[in-house]
């Protein structure tokens, strides 16, 4: 099998009308996080724990298909209001795919509201490209790709 | 250019319409991504026609691409939670 690892560091900058706190919130109680961090609309969830403080853990199989994709996160880094910082491992089937690090900013944005900004850094192993991985309707796939080559 | 070719393939031609930049440019942009394997091109005749190729994406680069689009898609659901959530809070207040 040939095997490769690919780095990759990414982020996301947005503005929010809410304040911190509420943003924060968002981010940290298990009923508003699971409001909106959720999987695809054509999947589904299993083994859902969400343990929201330093050293806690996350996790979710989300299914889709005839895949199951894995999640496992630790909260390494809280500062309410302003900074989370986890790490998480996803897998294929049960095959890892990719190990990350995932830092999440809060700001108090000048004219009110809040400046998001997200910095994903993961390594991604390769060595899995068999067609069953493919995912099913790749719009959204060529949409983000979109986005990443301009 | 990409965006473009998401919706299906397309002649230099139809590519190089809506942009500002030059047809030797617009040749130099479309040969980078053809290098890259995204973009396949044949010529027939005098038209070239360009389409993207999913399938050249290495495995890593489709965890990569779809893994943005995740986040892209959650971040849009927060915007749309925060903004329900303080609807629902503006109208609490009033009952209040």
């Amino acid at each position: 099998m040939d095997r490769s690892a690919v780095h990759d560091t990414f982020s996301f900058d947005r503005h929010f009308a809410a304040t911190p706190e509420r943003v924060y919130k968002a981010f940290a109680d298990p009923t508003a996080k699971a409001q909106w961090f959720t999987g695809p609309p054509e999947s589904k969830q299993e083994d859902v724990s969400f343990d929201f403080r330093e050293g806690g853990k996350e996790t979710a199989t989300t299914i889709i298909g005839d895949n199951r994709i894995g999640f496992v996160a630790t909260y390494t880094d809280i500062v309410p209001k302003e900074r989370i910082v986890y790490t998480y491992e996803m897998t294929m089937n049960g095959q890892r795919i990719s190990v990350s690090i995932a830092t999440i900013e809060l700001r108090a944005a000048a004219g009110g509201g809040t400046d998001l900004l997200l910095t994903e850094q993961g390594v991604y192993f390769d060595g899995l490209d068999q067609p069953q991985y493919r995912r099913q309707g790749t719009e959204q796939l060529l949409e983000a790709l979109a986005e990443w080559v301009g | 250019m990409v965006e473009r070719l998401c919706r299906g393939p397309a002649t230099v031609k139809e590519l190089a319409a809506p942009l500002t930049m030059s047809l030797p440019a617009v040749l130099q942009h479309l040969h980078v991504l053809e290098a890259s394997g995204l973009v396949r091109s044949e010529k027939v005749g005098r038209v070239r026609t360009c389409r993207l190729e999913p399938v050249a994406l290495r495995a890593a680069e489709r965890w990569i691409a779809d893994r943005r689009a995740g986040w892209s898609r959650r971040l849009d659901n927060l915007d749309e939670y925060l903004s329900n959530d303080a609807q629902s809070n503006e109208n609490q207040e009033e009952k209040d």
